[in-house]
């Protein structure tokens, strides 16, 4: 199954760094993915964006015509994706920017003020990161725990100084939207891929 | 789609390395693995990240990275250090590449191998930086001048992009001959895990280049040819050489051709696009394949005219008002019904618009075959 998500807003919000986080997570777990930003030229103000194709096979399309996922952290990228996810599909809204909701029953709006839940763990900067979290906890692409070493990876090679900062807004965007802390989600992940080693290696082998 | 707090922690985990690259850098670091020897290149959109990459990996290596003056500096400098039995790489994206045609036309005439690496936008003119497959012509045709064709090799995914980084040092030096490697926007945009798996081509003995004469007669590489008589002696030569890449060097591939009745012509980003709407197609029923041409010249006509045989309508699908569909005819004769669906300015067809085009083919070859 394809699914994807597109993250959308204005320059410097974090949309690029947020759709590679997510890329290379669903790439640790053995899957095709493309991720494609938008290049154009933006005005000021209005919307900058990247499409992440997650699935089983290889990526066909690289353009997507209706996102599984929309992530808007502005007003004009809501205007201008919200209502294209498809039936049954999640927006993730940045309700500290954004006053207007998608006016349709079929689509699942999670809006949140991700600016400044962001703002609450260390900066304004990192509300893709809390977006991130958001849709680890609600739509299962992939797992909490590969997008948070994803994020480890990725953060910790460029600036290991602002890692905590990182996590912490991940941890927040996974709590707002219903799920638990990261720490307990990393910890039963490991627990049940332990269960699963040891039901495939025969005891006393190096797995 | 319903909320689901994590997936199951059983889902599987990498086996295999791979690095999530950017096309332009994967073509960059490819062909620094396949022995680039120098690079030289001038920032355009959409390719800025592989000169980017080239200009801090190059120096690291101990090769030569020149940012040029302008295109035509960029592609000189190629022409120069290629004639020196160098492994050259040039890059631009479709403006620069009109700007470098005398160029191309004198390194085909003059039998110097090097790779040009084209990352297509919009077009005509300055265009948009938006991605396109407008240039087409313009590589398949020979780019510059008089009488010449050069290889041109169209990658589809970026993993494909870096094998045919080496294919195509490979090529160029085998036949002393200029190869264009024709990506596109999205291709030098996009960013796909890929495995890191390089390949450098053995150096051929370069009997022709101009390594100092010490020693030895000094060697001559030119296009220049006053006497009528000895440059249609050239010209039959390099026919001869055109002749036995056509031979040698056809690259194509086929997916679910098996059972297909009709089929998609596409490459590069709209050959992806292709493979989303025969998906697609293939869930109401139809029976859809992909003919991909990798090497666009020498195009694979006698494959798809032996695939012509099976299959009772072609559809050509571009990211432009219709250059390969010229191929296609001739590779066809007539002998089946061709549709086309093209998008230009940088736009990318969807797969509902190719789908819906296919209906339309569909139709008139007779309606479905169930």
């Amino acid at each position: 199954m394809e699914r994807s998500v597109i993250f959308s807003g204005f320059g410097g919000q974090g949309l690029l760094f947020a759709g590679q986080v997510l890329a290379q997570a669903a790439m640790a777990e053995d899957r095709e993915v493309l991720w494609i930003p938008s290049y154009g030229p933006e005005m000021r103000g209005g919307t900058a964006y990247c499409t992440v194709i997650v699935s089983e096979e290889p990526v066909g399309s690289p353009i997507v015509e209706r996102p599984d996922v929309a992530v808007v952290l502005n007003p004009p990228s809501h205007a201008k994706f919200a209502h294209t996810v498809v039936p049954n599909g999640v927006v993730v809204t940045n309700a500290s920017l954004v006053d207007s909701r998608v006016e349709r029953e079929d689509v699942s709006e999670i809006a949140l003020p991700l600016s400044e839940l962001a703002s609450a763990a260390g900066d304004p900067r990192l509300v893709s990161v809390v977006a991130l979290g958001v849709v680890a906890a609600r739509t299962g692409i992939v797992l909490a725990g590969s997008v948070h070493r994803a994020l480890v990876d990725i953060v910790g090679r460029k600036r290991p100084q602002v890692l905590d900062m990182d996590v912490a807004a991940f941890d927040a965007g996974i709590r707002a939207a219903g799920g638990r802390p990261i720490a307990e989600i990393l910890r039963d992940e490991a627990r049940a891929l332990d269960a699963t080693l040891r039901e495939t290696v025969p005891v006393g082998r190096e797995p | 789609m319903t909320a689901v707090a994590e997936r199951p922690a059983d889902a599987p985990f990498a086996r295999r390395t791979r690095v999530l690259r950017k096309g332009n850098e994967a073509i960059a670091e490819a062909a620094i693995r396949a022995g680039c020897d120098a690079y030289f290149g001038y920032p355009i959109t959409p390719q800025a990240e592989l000169l980017e990459w080239m200009a801090r990996r190059m120096p690291q290596e101990g090769r030569a990275f020149v940012q040029a003056e302008s295109e035509l500096g960029a592609i000189n400098m190629g022409l120069g250090a290629a004639a020196c039995g160098k492994r050259v790489l040039v890059s631009s994206s479709s403006p620069g590449m009109s700007l470098m045609a005398e160029a191309m036309s004198y390194m085909a005439g003059s039998e110097v191998p090097i790779v040009v690496v084209n990352v297509m936008r919009g077009g005509p003119g300055l265009g948009s930086i938006g991605p396109g497959q407008g240039d087409y012509w313009q590589a398949t045709r020979g780019h510059g001048h008089g009488d010449y064709r050069l290889p041109v090799l169209a990658p589809s995914s970026i993993g494909e992009a870096m094998d045919l980084v080496a294919a195509s040092f490979e090529i160029a030096e085998r036949y002393r001959t200029p190869v264009i490697l024709l990506a596109d926007g999205i291709l030098g945009q996009a960013m796909e895990p890929v495995e890191e798996t390089y390949r450098t081509p053995p150096r051929l003995a370069a009997d022709w280049a101009l390594t100092g004469a010490d020693g030895r007669p000094p060697r001559v590489v030119k296009s220049l040819h006053l006497k009528p008589e000895a440059l249609e002696q050239h010209n039959r030569h390099l026919r001869a050489k055109e002749a036995a890449i056509r031979d040698a060097e056809v690259r194509w591939a086929g997916e679910r051709l098996d059972d297909a009745d009709l089929a998609i012509v596409a490459y590069g980003t709209a050959a992806r696009v292709a493979r989303t709407a025969i998906a697609r197609a293939r869930e109401s029923g139809m029976r859809v394949g992909l003919f991909r041409p990798i090497t666009l010249w020498p195009f694979p006509d006698a494959e798809l005219r032996h695939l012509a045989t099976q299959v009772r309508g072609f559809l050509v699908l571009e990211m432009s008002a219709g250059q390969m569909l010229d191929d296609v005819r001739l590779a066809l004769e007539g002998a089946r019904p061709i549709a086309f669906h093209g998008r230009t300015g940088g736009m990318v067809p969807m797969p509902g618009e190719v789908v819906a085009a296919l209906h339309r083919l569909e139709n008139r070859t007779g309606g479905p075959a169930r």
